[in-house]
């Protein structure tokens, strides 16, 4: 049984602007660590480089990863992700440890769900809810690596699938109470998550809340894959989704039209978590929390969003300074959209 | 079209092994890239969902639909439309569901195998994310008649909604479009079943679509077009009043109802709607008089095609006509002893009597390059056949290489100078647009031209052309140089190129002149001659513009600023309504009311104001006829898309510092973002100001807000690539169309925007009502001059418009070295509010004002004098 459904989640939505948590890479990357202490006790003799490899952090610096999550909670996120962008076989295979993916995901989710559980007991009016994050993996499904080959593909559609099958039934098995589907920036391979995310339930005997959110890569106003914000929404609302928003990639500034552009389509809840601004010649981001506050502040009069938080470069100031930001502001009213046939090439077609 | 009509979608059919011959030979073949310019085909023409069916015996069918979908995926003028996944194998759906990222089409499904089937495909489908259609097919067969294709749906629906949970507004019918006019008696009612089901099955299945294939129903009239055509006409126009809402169908190939004759379209309602028992007999009585291109027949005279065949391609060339050139180029060259005499004889015969017409003023412009079409269609039909005799190749009047210079992007008059030399016989060297210097002289020496001619439209490349003139001396060439294009002149040949190069320089003032010129040239003897009287009228040219007196007398800058516009700013400047950037976008639909044609025939070389033009004595029909070929294309690219507008505008705080205009970050009037350098009149003006733009914008130190504001507009997104796809089908004609429309929509745009601006935007004139005639005749408050025109003539200001607006990125639009625009069809500018605000002319400046502009500008005194180069004295 899952602890909370759509119905749940909807309606305390309907009370208020939720948050979400900000980026984890960000607050790792603070802490910089050496490739002793990615490895751990658990890995100390791996065979290759492992230093960067952040959702390893879970088993071999869980305390870290715990405490970045009691950071976010304490800055008032309604809602924590768990440190598992890059778990899938796919992504770990990186470092040649597909074959630890399940354990990274399980003790990635148990850390969220141990921070979420301590912050509910304390304020139980305000449940915590861990989101189990199903990153987009370093592969395209619809994007051939070879320009001069381009019907050529590095991944197909069903190992996608039998990688998100595992990470997601691993996300469930440690006690994830939503699935997000995240920064997804090719829409076939979100596709094959969200095909996955249905296996699990099936084999698990269980549904729970789904978030979906993409990545619009640029001011084309596209994702990587070419599609429209609202293309991309029709492509994936079969999952019927509790929430369909978009994430990194633009601070909010330049992401602010995208987000209206799903807002004005999306029968679900809205999400937003941009960067903090877009990097700089360092490649540090450095819009502060006061400034992204502003932005999201607006959103949030406008009528856009229910629920917000940050991607890239964001910190615990960050999303107290958005928490404070929308404190008292009406949530967007949800949709309901006409029954008509909404099809999609990289362009929506609605008939 | 109806209302009906403009609901009911296009499915393209041509992507389809068991449908078109042409795309299963292709995809047999392995030759995948031309079978994608099928699929991009459909879409140009209008398909708003592409059908591919990859169904043959001799293919592995999901290894081909993998494919194909995969190739598909990075065309994005192909991907950019759903996609219909289309197979009797469901092995293959499942293939093509795992390689498209939008939500697509399954065609089909149904109740065939029985319940259980029906039910997992459906499930899977809900799964995959795609809508599907469900064919009217169960356990027992097909459904024929109304009773049972009704029956299969509603059990279908019923399923798919009660037991899947499936969208129903995804669920589309086909209940089986099956041919009538057999000659059985059964088939009969067919028509009448489907449009009587599907009336009931909209009714009582709610949100569901019905589809079907459309070429069945005429199957019995195969190889009669007409006919056909007629069938599918008369069939949707039924069925769509009843509830069909999609059909497959080839969109390029259907008759409108209203034009079908009474006759025919009489025969064949009665086969439709079974009217009478003997409908059949009366329509295959009716149909061979339509066989062939019955159209034709009853609308035009066709009287020519019986002449000789020497005849009848003069006929096809004066008029150009390419319906029968093949068949005409055909017959003259089995009857010449060699394929190259063809062109020789009668091809080059007929173009000499264009030329002639051309020449009396018999024949227009447009004409002329529809007649050169026609010629290109004819030479590449006999190409193969010359190749095989391996001939010596055909003789032409001479080679000239042909480039618009590096910087520039326009190329529309040198692409018009192209055709025209080609329809007389010479061979051209197009190299395109922005082409450097040094391949320019290499392409030369390697095709070993006679002559080159250099096309430009912005002043900066008049500098690029005496560059080329000098490298051209440098390098001891000794080709003739010709000179065009909008800045060009006489004067300016004379004085800054003829002097730099010892071989001719020919000023061309437009295309009719550029045959004659080039044809004195390439004779040897008459070259001589004709560069003497060059050379002789050049002399005379340089004497006259070293003679001319300034019309008026120079003063000095402090004395011309002394004597600036004093605009009244009692009335304060409005706080425009939105301040900062905005994207824009426009429809073209919308655009093209604001279209000012005027300019549109002066490209084409017709004079004369619009709309009076059309009416005009002399010109009158052919510009009615190049004004109905623009709008057909201007219907085009609205229906499909291919040409798009973007556009980016920004409202900004700022205030006058003498000549500048400084523009601020916010209202704060504390972080500059930018410095707009502005030029003044230096001529005395006894009666008048000596107008510089920041007049109009009230100082600093006035303490009063006021505000500028920037835009770029492009229509030109996609221009080259249409361009370029008529240019390879020898479309010269709609090449240059295309791009003499969009110039028309960036103009439109940029006028539609300044409105949206006064209007809206900036809010200075909410209540403003102009019709487009007032509009063209620039009736409104304020004004939106461009750099590189008379108010702002130096163009280097673009740059501070594309940084303050990130054109760039918002738009598309590129600036180059020489600051032209790209794409072509492109206007920026800046917009100045104040009700005195208004045009004209820097004209000559004085040293003086170049050493202070050079200043401002942060430059040394030589890079000022070569960007303000045409506004200082020589």
């Amino acid at each position: 049984m899952s602890r909370y459904t759509d119905k749940d989640i909807l309606d305390i939505a309907a009370q208020r602007i939720l948050l979400l948590d900000g980026a984890m890479g960000t607050m790792i990357q603070q802490h910089k660590l050496n490739e002793e202490a990615y490895r751990g006790e658990q890995f100390k003799d791996w065979h290759c480089d492992i230093k960067g490899n952040n959702d390893l952090l879970s088993i071999t610096q869980p305390e870290l990863i715990y405490d970045i999550h009691c950071q976010y909670l304490a800055a008032g996120a309604d809602i924590i992700e768990t440190n598992t962008f890059n778990a899938t076989t796919i992504s770990m295979a990186d470092y040649d440890m597909q074959a630890h993916s399940r354990a990274i995901n399980i003790a990635a989710t148990r850390l969220a769900r141990k921070a979420a559980d301590e912050f509910t007991a304390q304020t139980p009016e305000k449940p915590r809810f861990v989101a189990g994050v199903i990153g987009p993996t370093s592969r395209t499904a619809s994007i051939s690596p070879d320009v001069n080959d381009p019907g050529k593909r590095n991944v197909t559609f069903d190992e996608l699938v039998e990688a998100y099958t595992e990470s997601c039934e691993a996300l469930i098995e440690g006690g994830a109470d939503i699935i997000m589907i995240e920064t997804i920036f090719d829409t076939l391979n979100a596709k094959a998550a969200s095909f996955a995310v249905e296996v699990a339930f099936d084999n698990q005997n269980i549904r729970l809340p789904v978030m979906i959110s993409g990545t619009i890569t640029d001011a084309s106003g596209r994702t990587l894959s070419g599609q429209t914000a609202e293309a991309f929404y029709y492509s994936m609302r079969h999952i019927k989704p509790v929430s369909f928003g978009l994430n990194c990639a633009l601070g909010p500034d330049l992401l602010r039209q995208y987000v209206e552009e799903i807002s004005n389509v999306s029968e679900c809840l809205v999400s937003a978590h941009p960067n903090a601004g877009l990097p700089n010649e360092f490649g540090e981001y450095d819009m502060e929390g006061p400034e992204m506050a502003e932005h999201i502040e607006e959103w949030a009069e406008s009528g856009l969003v229910n629920i917000v938080g940050g991607c890239c470069g964001s910190t615990p100031e960050h999303i107290e300074a958005l928490a404070n930001a929308v404190a008292g502001k009406a949530p967007r009213v949800v949709k309901k959209l006409e029954p008509k046939m909404r099809l999609a090439g990289l362009e929506p077609f609605v008939h | 079209m109806s209302a009906e009509f403009s609901s009911f979608i296009n499915i393209g059919e041509r992507t389809n092994v068991t449908g078109s011959a042409k795309f299963k030979r292709l995809i047999l073949e392995g030759d995948y890239e031309t079978a994608l310019d099928v699929a991009r085909q459909q879409v140009e023409n209008g398909a708003q969902i592409i059908d591919i069916n990859m169904d043959e015996a001799m293919l592995d069918a999901v290894q081909a639909m993998q494919t194909f979908l995969n190739l598909i995926a990075s065309e994005p003028d192909i991907s950019r439309v759903p996609i219909m996944i289309d197979s009797s194998k469901w092995e293959v759906i499942e293939a093509g569901l795992k390689c498209v990222q939008g939500k697509s089409i399954v065609n089909s499904i149904s109740l065939k195998e029985g319940e259980e089937l029906f039910l997992k495909q459906a499930r899977l489908i809900k799964r995959y994310g795609a809508a599907t259609v469900v064919m009217a097919f169960d356990e027992k067969g097909q459904a024929d008649t109304k009773e049972r294709k009704i029956e299969i749906c509603q059990r279908s629906y019923k399923l798919l909604v009660e037991e899947v949970d499936f969208a129903p507004e995804d669920i589309i019918f086909d209940p089986n479009i099956f041919a009538v006019a057999t000659g059985i008696e059964e088939h009969n009612n067919y028509a009448v079943d489907f449009i009587e089901a599907t009336r009931v099955i909209r009714e009582t299945c709610p949100h569901v679509h019905v589809s079907g294939g459309l070429s069945n129903i005429s199957f019995s009239f195969r190889g009669n077009n007409p006919v056909r055509e007629a069938m599918h006409s008369v069939f949707l126009y039924y069925a769509i009043r009843a509830g069909l809402d999609m059909a497959i169908v080839n969109a390029g190939q259907l008759e409108v109802y209203d034009e079908i004759p009474l006759e025919l379209r009489d025969a064949v309602e009665d086969v439709i709607l079974n009217r009478h028992a003997d409908a059949t007999d009366k329509l295959l009585e009716l149909a061979p008089k339509y066989q062939g291109d019955g159209k034709a027949l009853v609308k035009e005279d066709l009287a020519w095609r019986d002449l000789p065949v020497n005849k009848r391609l003069e006929h096809a060339l004066v008029k150009g006509i390419t319906d029968y050139i093949e068949e005409d180029t055909e017959a003259a060259r089995a009857a010449a002893d060699k394929p190259l005499h063809v062109i020789e004889g009668p091809l080059m015969d007929g173009m000499n009597v264009v030329g002639d017409l051309f020449g009396e003023g018999k024949m227009f412009l447009p004409q002329v390059v529809k007649s050169a079409r026609v010629m290109k269609k004819a030479v590449a039909y006999l190409q193969p056949y010359i190749e095989a005799e391996k001939s010596e190749g055909t003789r032409s009047n001479g080679k000239i290489l042909l480039a618009t210079v590096k910087g520039d992007v326009h190329d529309i008059g040198k692409n018009i100078v192209g055709v025209v030399l080609q329809c007389n016989n010479f061979e051209v060297i197009d190299m395109g647009v922005m082409v450097p210097c040094a391949a320019i002289l290499q392409k030369a020496k390697e095709e070993d031209v006679d002559m080159i001619g250099l096309s430009g439209l912005i002043t900066p490349s008049l500098d690029e052309m005496v560059h080329v003139a000098k490298e051209m001396q440098r390098l001891d060439y000794d080709l003739p140089l010709l000179i065009g294009g909008a800045t060009t002149s006489k004067a300016h040949t004379a004085v800054k190129i003829e002097q730099n190069y010892h071989a001719p320089v020919a000023y061309v003032p437009n295309a009719s002149r550029a045959v004659g010129v080039c044809q004195k040239l390439l004779n040897t003897e008459s070259r001589a001659i004709f560069a003497k009287e060059l050379s002789k009228e050049y002399d005379i040219v340089r004497d006259q513009h070293a003679r001319k007196k300034p019309r008026s007398k120079a003063i000095t800058l402090q004395q011309a600023r002394d004597n600036a516009y004093q605009p009244d700013f009692s009335v304060l400047p409005k706080t425009p309504n939105k301040l900062g950037v905005t994207p824009v976008s426009a429809d073209l639909s919308v655009l093209r009311k604001y279209i000012d044609w005027t300019p549109f025939f002066l490209t084409w070389s017709l004079a004369g104001k619009y709309p009076r033009i059309l009416s005009d004595e002399v010109v009158g029909e052919q510009a009615q006829s190049l004004f109905n070929d623009a709008n057909a294309m201007l219907d085009t690219v609205i229906a499909d898309g291919s040409l798009t507008a973007k556009g980016v505008m920004g409202l900004f705080p700022a205030n006058r510092q003498e000549d500048d205009i400084v523009i601020y970050a916010d209202e704060s009037r504390k972080e500059v973002i930018g410095v707009a350098h502005h030029l003044r009149q230096q001529t005395q003006k006894p009666k008048g100001a000596n107008y510089c733009l920041s007049d109009f914008v009230a100082t600093t130190d006035s303490g009063i807000n006021d505000y500028v504001g920037a835009f770029a507009v492009t229509a030109g997104i996609g221009e080259d690539e249409l361009a370029k796809r008529f240019e390879a089908d020898g479309d010269d004609y709609n090449a240059i169309m295309v791009k003499a429309v969009a110039d028309r929509l960036a103009e439109a745009f940029a006028e539609y925007l300044h409105e949206q601006v006064r209007k809206h935007y900036w809010g200075y004139a909410p209540d403003e009502a102009l019709d487009n005639e007032a509009l063209i005749r620039e009736k409104y408050q304020g004004i939106r001059p461009a750099p590189g025109y008379a108010a702002c003539p130096e163009h280097t200001e673009k740059q501070l418009i594309w940084d303050l607006l990130d054109a760039e990125h918002h738009t598309g639009m590129k600036l180059t070295e020489s600051y032209a625009m790209w794409p072509g069809a492109a206007v920026s500018g800046w917009y100045l509010g104040h009700p005195d605000a208004r045009y004209f002319a820097v004209a000559k400046i004085q040293n003086d004002q170049l050493q202070d502009y050079a200043k401002r500008k942060d430059w040394d005194i030589e890079t000022a004098a070569r960007w303000l180069a045409p506004n200082l004295g020589d």
